[in-house]
């Protein structure tokens, strides 16, 4: 199928993305954000568990918006929509650092509708009815591309019992309910876990980044019954292989929007602070390297939505565009990063300067899913043989 | 809004392009060809080079898009579709690039419709070649500060002056010309003329050496040479206006009147594979087994790929930041990803590196020591990547102009 020039991205899809924007600027300012995640350090990296730092109601209105059902089949309630738009609304969460698990909600609906089945409809329209959902699939291994979590299923009742881990599991304490990885006789099987599952126990990791949460589930005897199973055993890494470019493109376009954000932040101070006599950006020792990051991000947004439209038209292209896209993205938050501290001198290495925020949230984004040399290595297997 | 795929007009355009491309490729050259128009030397390759963008421009695959009173086809819309069926299917460059790229789209701008009919159908069909005349012994990144002089006399200007890395000016009829009418005023005191160079009094070519050992590019020397009034472009002191339209056609921010062949990205980065398969490493192994060196080939694609999208991107309002955005980086990603990908083959290659053009035992003949040392012409050449970045920082992001 021949690929649309402008990726897709149409009067609609522009709609959408504007009208995001729009919702973030009027109710995420940065002044809104650092109360939320970041008023104090002692709250921030103090306590144990770590504070789930988001504001509910803003993410009940971005759901009402209809931000989580943009890739839902209408049957399911959902509106769609193509992958761009979905990758846009991403880029604009990510500009405004929005801590809530629309990424990780927006992942989980890519994997459901891998699964090809009638339970994986019925939770996708749990989604598009306002739940947020999160995946479990991953091992101690950071297994992203395959369902390795270290979770056994056991034939029982109606339905299986689990035991076992699953980790790296994005905004589980914003979650409803789980995508879980387990391991059968005849092969793994992905199944629904609700949050409040008897048996369930979130363990909250101790992260950097202050606008997400993470936790392993661990599992004990978690009853799940047959409606239950999302994927049958032995479907479940081709579900996750299926989903695996459009995951790649949502996490990247976080990266892009929340790196537009550096990058204006730090040309603003550029423009503005003096020293020398001169505006910073006077200097070319300031003014190239920000340059430099403009160059970086537009590769990688360039990218994101070649591979989403690829997603969206061409599927034969999508893999490989993806991992491109991830690749140029988590490349490009780690050096904008480093560059929007640096360029803004000491205050920039202070708790009171916003960009640790977004810092902290790019570097969270690099290793997620795979970072530049991760898919790398698999883009450079497509040319063995 | 950006069209969502080809018209029905372009897909039939497309189709007759691969169709006469298929049908029309010209047997291989006999000698070598150096890498871009701009390093061709020898008679032979500017004859053989010469006669398929004649052939091109007679197909309709060059000034495609430009008016028929002035030599092109008058079609809208389909260049783009021309240049990207040529460099799909991997023919011969066009010979006059500077002509199609600079001269014929400041031209088809700037001139007087005299000027329109006589120059540009001679350029298109590379009849006539181009050469420029912008940079000088003391006017490089600061190019306003050119002293070559320009004097009226009656109907006539008399310039002198000294020109340099002027590509092509050994083969060319004609070149763009930047020039001092006035020191009143830096940028004011500029015009720009077509200036006649074969045969013409006062006109001295001589060939520059090039890093690489090649010549390639000239110097150009103006000692009381006397050109007519009606060469002008525009008005006098309109020089920087000129110059700056020129620009922007050069750094790749705008469309000329044809381009294509060459080699394409993908087929680069297969180049680089099969170079990496085929170097040997201790061991039986090869610089393919090399995780290091997958990775930055891999980089390298990732940066080619991201190049073409970004080209894409640049022609979706929706996506684009602002206008001049992406337009303007065109000239910094292109040159910096060719230099980057002849210097990882070298590194691929190892100590084969060492064997330059010529050598019995060099990988690709001996090419990418060339290319490598090439590509420093394309990070310096028309405003170096320093002024590139300048621009940037000042235009699309704000930041205060450097000194």
């Amino acid at each position: 199928m021949a690929q649309p020039k402008d990726f897709g991205f149409g009067s609609d899809e522009q709609m959408v993305r504007d009208q995001a924007s729009r919702f973030l600027k009027d109710n995420l300012p940065v002044d809104k954000l650092r109360a939320l995640v970041a008023h104090d350090h002692h709250g921030a990296y103090g306590s144990n568990p770590q504070p789930v730092a988001w504001d509910e109601a803003l993410w009940n209105q971005a759901v009402s918006l209809g931000w989580t059902g943009l890739s839902i089949a209408e049957e399911q309630g959902g509106v769609a929509m193509p992958l761009v738009a979905a990758a846009a609304v991403a880029e604009e969460a990510g500009r405004a650092a929005l801590p809530s698990p629309l990424l990780a909600t927006l992942c989980a609906t890519e994997v459901l509708k891998a699964c090809e089945s009638n339970n994986a409809r019925a939770a996708l329209e749990t989604i598009a009815g306002g739940s947020a959902a999160s995946l479990a699939t991953v091992g101690e291994d950071a297994s992203w591309e395959t369902a390795d979590a270290d979770v056994v299923a056991t034939p029982a009742a109606g339905g299986f019992t689990l035991s076992g881990n699953a980790h790296f599991v994005q905004d589980a304490r914003k979650s409803a309910f789980f995508v879980v990885a387990a391991r059968t006789e005849s092969g793994t099987l992905l199944v629904r876990v609700d949050a409040d599952a008897p048996g369930l126990t979130l363990e909250a990791d101790r992260i950097t980044d202050l606008t997400r949460d993470q936790a392993s589930l661990a599992l004990s005897d978690v009853e799940v019954k047959a409606a239950d199973v999302l994927a049958e055993p032995g479907k479940a890494d081709a579900a996750i292989a299926r989903a695996l470019p459009a995951i790649l493109v949502l996490i990247a376009a976080d990266i892009c929007g929340a790196g537009e954000w550096q990058l204006q932040t730090t040309a603003e101070y550029a423009r503005t602070r003096r020293q020398f006599d001169h505006a910073l950006g006077f200097f070319q020792a300031v003014k190239h390297p920000i340059v430099n990051m403009m160059i970086d991000l537009d590769r990688a947004k360039s990218l994101v939505y070649a591979a989403a439209c690829a997603v969206d038209h061409a599927p034969q292209d999508a893999i490989r565009l993806a991992r491109m896209a991830k690749a140029a993205a988590s490349d490009a938050a780690g050096f904008v990063s480093g560059r929007s501290i640096q360029l803004h001198g000491g205050i920039g290495f202070t708790w009171e300067c916003d960009v640790h925020i977004w810092v902290k949230r790019q570097q969270h984004s690099q290793f997620l899913f795979g970072d530049g040399s991760w898919h790398r290595a698999r883009l450079a297997q497509a040319y063995d043989s | 809004m950006a069209q969502r795929v080809d018209t029905p007009e372009q897909t039939e355009f497309r189709e007759y392009c691969r169709r006469w491309l298929c049908e029309n490729r010209p047997a291989p050259a006999p000698f070598r060809l150096p890498l871009s128009a701009i390093e061709v030397m020898t008679e032979d390759q500017r004859g053989y080079l010469q006669s398929w963008q004649n052939k091109c421009h007679a197909a309709g695959l060059v000034g495609t898009d430009y008016p028929k009173a002035y030599g092109g086809h008058g079609h809208k819309g389909m260049q783009s579709i021309a240049s990207q069926e040529m460099g799909r299917a991997g023919v011969p460059y066009m010979l006059n690039i500077i002509g199609l790229n600079m001269a014929a789209p400041t031209i088809l701008v700037h001139g007087t419709e005299e000027q329109k009919r006589r120059y540009l159908p001679q350029l298109l069909s590379c009849d006539e070649i181009w050469c420029q005349g912008f940079s000088e012994p003391g006017a490089g990144s600061d190019l306003a500060g050119v002293q070559a002089s320009a004097v009226r006399d009656g109907d006539n200007w008399i310039i002198n002056g000294h020109k340099v890395w002027t590509s092509l000016a050994h083969f060319a009829h004609w070149m763009i010309l930047l020039v001092r009418t006035s020191t009143d005023d830096k940028y004011k005191g500029l015009s720009y003329f077509i200036a006649p160079i074969r045969g013409a009094a006062g006109v001295t070519v001589r060939p520059l050496i090039k890093v690489t050992g090649e010549t390639g590019f000239n110097e150009v020397l103006f000692e009381d040479a006397a050109i007519p009034d009606t060469l002008r472009l525009d008005e006098v002191g309109k020089g920087w206006d000129v110059a700056m339209t020129t620009l922007t056609y050069e750094r790749g921010a705008a469309e000329g009147a044809g381009s294509g062949g060459g080699t394409s990205w993908d087929d680069r980065i297969g180049q680089l594979v099969q170079l990496a398969k085929a170097s040997k490493r201790p061991g039986g192994r090869t610089a393919w087994d090399e995780e290091v060196l997958r990775d930055k080939i891999m980089a390298i694609a990732t940066r080619a790929e991201g190049l073409r999208q970004t080209q894409r991107r640049a022609r979706v309002e929706g996506l684009c930041v602002l206008p001049l955005r992406l337009p303007l980086q065109q000239k910094v990603l292109t040159s910096e990803l060719l230099q980057d990908m002849a210097a990882l083959a070298l590194e691929i290659e190892g100590p084969y590196s060492s064997l330059y053009l010529g050598d019995r035992r060099a990988p690709d003949s001996g090419q990418w020591p060339l290319a490598y040392l090439n590509s420093y012409g394309f990070t310096i050449a028309a405003g170096s990547n320093e002024i590139q970045r300048n621009i940037l920082g000042e235009r699309v992001l704000g930041m205060a102009k450097s000194k």
